[in-house]
């Protein structure tokens, strides 16, 4: 049932070239269709499975009154947050204040050209894919420091700087251990690297650096642990405290499009892609995408949130100089069998990378941090 | 069990110890005149044996002629409690803070400035506890209308 | 060159979602750093002391309900003790098992909250804050069961309760407590140990020992600073003296143990049940006293231990039908005196973490 399907995405780029009648490149319209539509679908399904998740795991219910199972919980938030009032604070940056919105969504949905579905099913197969994808992902902190800085309201100014203080942080360990599968892979193009995963996944090979990824995801995207941004028990809502309407709904969004775009790099770069056994490969991707967002939603419902000092601590002491030292071993490694890993570096890595992080938990300490003021 | 000393006894130590104070005794409480209140309330809290180092709470009583501020100490170490009570008149209701000794007094002389009215002399922050500082009246008085 | 900066002044409250009600803390910052702060209280202010003056005595009993409106039964408690030591009525021996059950439930109830509040605060989106609820509403059901109010109970009268134990409730009681030990478990194996809430909560907010004496603290804030301080082990009211229980102490007075404090606390409460209800005696459940009670004049403080703190409540009578003057000593106000010293120098969200861990309730605070 599904091959065809299959066939039809991985014969689609081939199928309509550039030479079509007006010379459109009907794939890209038509992958650009796909994409949009995949991105607002999966969101919403993260809204769902994020409520849903969370309430089974705190003992409750959950949504589960429009549609079956809830599914239509969060339509029918769209819908009403659309018809709510929108407030603009009278002493804020008018322009930048409607700006930060777009600018936190955009992004997101640009990252989406180059995730393949399939094998080539991509809509531009950049040789660039990762640097691509990390360029344009950092763009919406942008975004958020507008809205933060615009408000003029205080609770959203602290969130958008320690939203940029975080973004720059984290973004260092995340590009790391992305350069690490570079080093394996030898592409940045995320086709290649799916394809690359053939034999196992990375996540087999890099265990210390889909951890690694991991948390720094996280931390990127603001989530729990390191939701500091928009700590509701602290700032209120962070930098969108003040929005209300379709621009709040459109931070909404984007927050659930990074979470989107967050787990589909990393089950791309470390969990095969679309690569796997008997189902065609979008359900695979689609499957692995919602298994990095279940971990997410997880962390996000059992652990206390980090101070800001300890965000940055964990950042440069732990993370970077651990992602360092992944992507040192793993060039030597590299260096040392050009033509493709043996299996036994398996078990090796998954050694450096225990051994690693004991060494750097008893290293250093986070915690106390008093300053002392006259 | 909290043992609640005999005010007399401690009346008599603490007119032996500050002769031309006067210190009455009524209702198992000792009451010393404001002037020297807060002289008595160290020698309370500082002398061996009595050691009160616990202040548990302080009350004003609103009696039309003068008000009664009641102070309730706690010696955590014997296990001993004591009243002490000091009385003001209506017209410039003033009385010495005890701030300087128990920080537990802050917030309560401020709660009774603001209720009853009671100036405390010596306290670091003056101000209206729980009503707004342009609150007029004291609404805690008997008298208060409205 | 040097930036130019200077500090800002941020109102955290009344309306934020972890002040707890309406507290409002006027902190400045610089950058991230506290360097002083102010509480400002009054958002909750009824004037309830006012009100208590034009009250009956027993008329008074609804609106200590309202003091920590989530620890109703202990500040009925302590309001009932007052009276009848002032009006010298005596309190058969049922009424006071039912009483010191109600009491201890409600520690378990007011603790469940505060601790879930402050793991919240923490950070922990809710999960360990709606395990706790789902305890605390089993709680409620046994008061519900004996008083027909789920939050504002008004159960216990000078001299006894209002109503008789209902047949059901004892085996409920035992089926709750034999689930509690369970559920405590869990709790210990969700966030005891956890490293962030360690990073978070060890060494932040410390009250040392003599500041907490010093600032009248008392309760779980008085002992997690290592003070062997409570109120039912060294001035036994009601019954206490007849059960076996342990005072759980901190070691430093910080965040994490007073959170512990509260957490040990719990399992002493269950203690105390467990020997309570097996020995609770047949007879009257209250003294018969008239509808007005009129006391000789005098004065009188009584004392309790409630999930708080040290809640007094001093009576003064004028020989009336109405107290001339009722003083509530609220454990939730003193436990606030030091929380300026203890945040100052942290960070914002240790400004948070310490003042979800002293766990107060605003409407004891501004009564």
């Amino acid at each position: 049932m599904f091959t065809g399907i299959e066939n039809a995405f991985v014969n689609l780029p081939q199928a309509l070239k550039a030479d079509w009648p007006g010379n459109v490149w009907w794939h890209w319209v038509i992958f650009t269709l796909i994409a949009i539509v995949f991105f607002l679908g999966s969101v919403i399904m993260f809204i769902f499975m994020e409520r849903r998740v969370l309430a089974k795991m705190q003992a409750r219910i959950g949504p589960n009154r429009i549609g079956p199972f809830g599914l239509l919980q969060a339509i029918a938030d769209a819908v009403k947050v659309l018809t709510k009032e929108n407030i603009t604070p009278s002493n804020a940056d008018k322009i930048v204040f409607w700006l930060a919105p777009a600018i936190v969504f955009a992004p997101v949905l640009m990252v989406f050209a180059v995730v393949p579905f399939a094998n080539g099913a991509v809509l531009a197969d950049l040789n660039i894919g990762i640097l691509y994808a990390i360029a344009i992902g950092s763009l919406s902190t942008i975004g958020v420091f507008m809205a933060g800085w615009s408000s003029s309201n205080k609770y959203s100014t602290l969130g958008a700087m320690r939203m940029v203080a975080a973004v720059i942080s984290y973004e260092m360990p995340i590009v790391l251990t992305f350069a690490t599968i570079i080093v394996l892979t030898g592409s940045m193009s995320l086709n290649d690297i799916v394809i690359a995963q053939g034999k196992y996944w990375f996540i087999f090979s890099q265990p210390l650096g889909f951890f690694l990824a991991f948390v720094a995801g996280c931390a990127e995207i603001n989530r729990s642990p390191f939701d500091l941004m928009e700590a509701d028990s602290e700032i209120v809502a962070g930098f969108h405290t003040e929005y209300s309407g379709m621009k709040f709904a459109m931070f909404y969004l984007g927050e659930y499009g990074e979470a989107v775009v967050m787990s589909t790099i990393i089950a791309t770069l470390f969990l095969g892609g679309w690569q796997g056994p008997f189902l065609p490969p979008f359900v695979w991707l689609i499957g692995k995408i919602f298994f990095v967002f279940f971990l997410m939603i997880w962390t996000r419902t059992t652990l206390p949130r980090v101070r800001i000092d300890q965000l940055m601590k964990l950042a440069w002491k732990f993370l970077f100089p651990l992602a360092l030292i992944n992507l040192f071993a793993t060039g030597l490694e590299v260096l040392t069998f050009p033509n493709g890993l043996p299996w036994y570096f398996i078990p090796v890595n998954f050694g450096i990378g225990v051994v690693l992080v004991l060494l750097w938990s008893r290293l250093y300490k986070v915690g106390w941090g008093r300053i002392e003021i006259q | 069990m909290t043992t609640a000393l005999v005010a007399q006894d401690i009346a008599n130590q603490l007119n032996a110890n500050y002769p031309g104070v006067n210190t009455e005794v009524n209702n198992n409480a000792v009451i010393i005149d404001s002037k020297s209140l807060l002289s008595l309330m160290t020698y309370l809290k500082i002398t061996p044996g009595l050691d009160f180092n616990y202040l548990t709470t302080i009350t004003a009583i609103d009696y039309y002629q003068q008000f009664e501020v009641v102070y309730l100490l706690v010696s955590m170490e014997h296990n001993q409690s004591l009243t002490v009570k000091t009385r003001c008149n209506r017209e410039d209701p003033v009385l010495p803070s005890v701030t300087s000794l128990w920080r537990s007094a802050d917030l309560q002389e401020r709660e009774i400035y603001d209720l009853m009215g009671i100036t405390f002399e010596g306290h670091p922050n003056m101000k209206r506890l729980v009503l707004w500082p342009e609150f007029q009246g004291h609404p805690q008085r008997r008298d208060y209308l409205q | 060159m040097t930036l130019r900066t200077e500090p800002f002044i941020m109102n955290m409250g009344p309306v934020h979602p972890s002040t707890h009600g309406v507290f409002r803390m006027r902190v400045t910052l610089d950058g991230e750093v506290v360097i002083d702060m102010e509480p400002v209280f009054g958002y909750l202010h009824r004037g309830i002391e006012k009100l208590a003056e034009e009250r009956t005595y027993l008329g008074v009993i609804p609106l200590t309900d309202r003091l920590d409106y989530l620890a109703s039964m202990t500040n009925n408690f302590g309001y009932c003790l007052a009276v009848e030591k002032l009006a010298k009525i005596p309190v058969p021996e049922r009424a006071e098992y039912i009483r010191v059950i109600m009491a201890e439930l409600q520690r378990l109830a007011a603790h469940l909250i505060s601790v879930g509040s402050f793991l919240n605060d923490a950070g922990a989106y809710f999960t360990p804050f709606l395990y706790m609820f789902r305890e605390r509403e089993r709680i409620i059901d046994l008061f519900e069961m004996v008083s027909g109010q789920r939050l504002l109970y008004n159960y216990m009268r000078p001299g006894g309760v209002s109503q008789d134990l209902p047949e059901e409730f004892i085996p409920a009681l035992q089926e709750l407590l034999k689930q509690m030990k369970g559920y405590m478990q869990e709790y210990e194996n969700l966030l005891k140990d956890n490293e962030i809430l360690g990073a978070r909560a060890k060494g932040v907010g410390i009250l040392t020992r003599d500041m907490a004496i010093n600032i009248g603290a008392s309760g779980p804030v008085l002992r997690a600073s290592g003070m062997k301080w409570d109120i039912r082990k060294v001035d036994p009211y009601s019954i206490y003296n007849r059960f076996e229980f342990d005072i759980p102490t901190g070691v430093q007075g910080d965040c994490y143990d007073r959170y512990r404090v509260r957490v040990e606390e719990m399992k002493q409460s269950l203690r105390i049940l467990e020997q309570a209800y097996q020995k609770i005696p047949a007879g009257p459940y209250h003294t018969e006293v008239p509808q007005l009670i009129r006391p000789p004049v005098g004065e009188t403080y009584a004392h309790i231990e409630a999930p708080t703190g040290e809640l007094g409540f001093y009576l003064v009578s004028d020989g009336g039908i109405a107290p001339y003057r009722c003083h509530v000593r609220a454990p939730s106000l003193m436990n606030l005196t030091a929380l300026r010293d203890m945040v100052k120098g942290w960070k914002i969200q240790d400004t948070i973490l310490t003042f979800g861990s002293i766990a107060i309730t605003m409407g004891e605070v501004d009564r």
